[in-house]
């Protein structure tokens, strides 16, 4: 018995010092490159003095400055439509029994599957495909810019919204809707009043991934983006190609800092979630609500 | 959904008719269309016609300017896939997909298990750090290894330290290997801890009661019963791995083309949109081959 819990022992040091190499060697680079952002010296190894010198020179780099904040408008109104768009998706596919709904399971579930490079060139022949038909019938003349790199980011958010909604709304329980139903709300009553409170911690995680992938986009965003419209990451790709430099150390510093702002956001939203799920006194309060309604 | 048998059918004032049940269920399979509409005419639109348009193109032939001419219809994209060239960017691609996926789980699955293992308090902790760099830039971090690899980076400064050579790894495959497992890393993590994490310990335990050492409880209870996360983990690592552009292009030079940024190429360079839909055609054939594949021997050993 001895023999047994001595190599069970080994057994688990064997196991942290491995786990303890992998989380140096997921950290080690990340740590690296921000240490590395605060070096004065413009020759990126050789290190000199701390100092603030390149954030200083990104906030004044027009192009860094135009492709952060083209970043920033195509995020929003991608993550916006996409949740919505992603999270009826979800409810129609959990909740109800419809014709079509095998094949739009189906298709729901490829975008995500799908390699980046082929949904970039889908849709580079699709943008192109199209405004050539607008220009030949119509004499409208459409060009790549801000609203196809939108589209894109839509097109493949709104199935990874519907995945994370739907493992929300598979967990929960239906007859809370027909209690509600029951207790004569209206349709949207009882969406509005049960439902939407129950998956909302679904909901926000799904918006924040839509968010985050739309932020960190590069292969489609660069198949689709016009002259003049790119977003940081594809600005930023451009750079790294041909080079290493202590401004792309900044601005990679800054693009982490709003991942890890992000990831901190959505567990708290899921400590929330999870705090909330342990009560089960609250949904009689919500059924009170509807019935006052 | 399982709901639970609730007190029993509600009450309703009219009886219920095979017709009105029938209304009902007609009108729900409405409400259920009419919500799934937005996404269903977007996917539509944005998805399935792109696809479609890409196996169009795949037949189609490119003029001597670089713009595609859609008639003349022919298999010369897909007969260029079977050339040497081609086929070596594959087989490359193939091996260094699948080596990734080797060593993603080489070193996740005690990961995963140490963590899976540990009080729930520490436990959470852990799993933080584990999402921190799933959820970081996957440009930036992948940028950071051209950084730590250049001839000037830490890793040669520490080998010029030490009295030897300066080490240059940045282009060349074994680059290209590290910075895919960099990116891919907490892919397989992730489904490996989950299930692990639900998995019954108290099966453990019973194996272990009946005289199992910890090796076969382990080979005959704990793999076994893992083995969804191990397929899950290994789909989601060995699929972008496969279709790869963004690391070999800051990573790896020109000897080490893959298929990713093959096909960029092909419609970034080179103009010729026929072959490079050709190539994502086969890029995806190749993937549900490899996916079907390691999920039919996946649920075998379940």
């Amino acid at each position: 018995m001895n023999e047994g819990t001595a190599t069970a022992r080994s057994t688990d040091r064997i196991l942290g010092v491995n786990s303890w190499l992998v989380f140096l060697f997921l950290y080690a680079p990340i740590v690296l490159l921000m240490a590395f952002s605060f070096n004065d010296n413009s020759n990126v190894s050789i290190w000199t003095e701390p100092s603030f010198r390149w954030y200083g020179a990104m906030f004044q780099d027009t192009n860094v400055m135009n492709a952060l904040r083209n970043s920033l408008i195509v995020a929003f109104f991608s993550t916006i439509v996409s949740t919505v768009i992603g999270t009826m998706l979800a409810i129609a596919l959990e909740r109800y029994r419809f014709r079509g709904r095998g094949a739009l399971d189906g298709i729901a579930y490829l975008p995500i599957i799908i390699p980046d490079v082929t949904m970039a060139v889908m849709l580079l022949i699709f943008f192109f495909q199209v405004f050539g038909i607008l220009d030949d019938l119509l004499g409208i003349q459409l060009r790549n810019g801000l609203g196809t790199i939108t589209l894109s980011h839509i097109a493949f958010s709104i199935s990874f919204v519907a995945v994370v909604v739907r493992a929300r709304l598979s967990q929960l329980d239906n007859s809370l809707e027909e209690a509600a139903a029951d207790l004569y709300a209206s349709r949207w009553q009882a969406f509005r009043r049960v439902t939407l409170p129950l998956i909302a911690p679904g909901v926000a995680g799904g918006a924040l991934l839509a968010l985050t992938l739309s932020l960190d986009d590069v292969v489609v965003t660069q198949f689709v983006s016009g002259a003049g419209a790119t977003t940081l990451p594809v600005y930023v790709f451009g750079l790294v190609r041909r080079g290493v430099t202590p401004l792309i150390n900044a601005v990679s510093t800054l693009m982490l800092v709003a991942s890890m702002v992000l990831v901190g956001i959505s567990l708290g939203l899921q400590r929330g979630a999870e705090a909330r799920g342990q009560k089960p006194a609250d949904p009689d309060a919500l059924l009170d609500d509807v019935a006052v309604d | 959904m399982t709901a639970p048998p609730l007190a029993a059918e509600p009450e309703t004032t009219a009886p219920i008719t095979p017709e009105l049940e029938r209304a009902a269920i007609k009108a729900e399979s409405r409400r259920g269309f009419l919500i799934s509409l937005p996404a269903f005419i977007y996917l539509a639109l944005l998805f399935v016609v792109p696809l479609l348009l890409v196996f169009v193109y795949s037949f189609a032939t490119r003029d001597a300017t670089g713009l595609t001419v859609l008639d003349d219809w022919n298999l010369e994209s897909y007969k260029r896939l079977f050339t040497e060239i081609v086929l070596e960017i594959f087989v490359r691609s193939l091996l260094l997909a699948v080596v990734t996926t080797a060593i993603c789980l080489l070193f996740s699955y005690p990961f995963a298990y140490y963590i899976a293992t540990r009080s729930p308090g520490l436990r959470n902790i852990l799993l933080i750090f584990v999402m921190i760099p799933f959820w970081s830039n996957f440009l930036v971090r992948t940028y950071a290894w051209r950084v730590i690899l250049g001839s000037e980076g830490p890793i040669s400064q520490i080998s010029l330290a030490l009295g030897g050579e300066p080490i240059r790894l940045l282009f060349t495959n074994t680059a290209v290997l590290i910075g895919l497992v960099y990116g891919f890393l907490p892919f397989m993590v992730l489904p490996l801890y989950a299930a692990l994490e639900r998995m019954d310990w108290r099966l453990v335990e019973a194996a272990r009661d009946l005289y199992a050492d910890g090796w076969t409880s382990f080979r005959k209870v704990t793999l076994p019963l893992s083995m969804p996360g191990v397929v899950a983990g290994s789909i989601l690592v060995f699929i972008p791995s496969l279709g790869a552009y963004v690391t070999p292009a800051i990573l790896g030079g020109a000897k080490t083309t893959l298929l990713g940024d093959y096909i960029v190429s092909q419609f970034l360079a080179a103009r010729n949109w026929p072959f490079g839909s050709a190539l994502s055609f086969a890029v995806m054939f190749v993937m549900l081959l490899a996916t079907i594949f390691y999920f039919r021997a996946g649920a075998k050993t379940l």
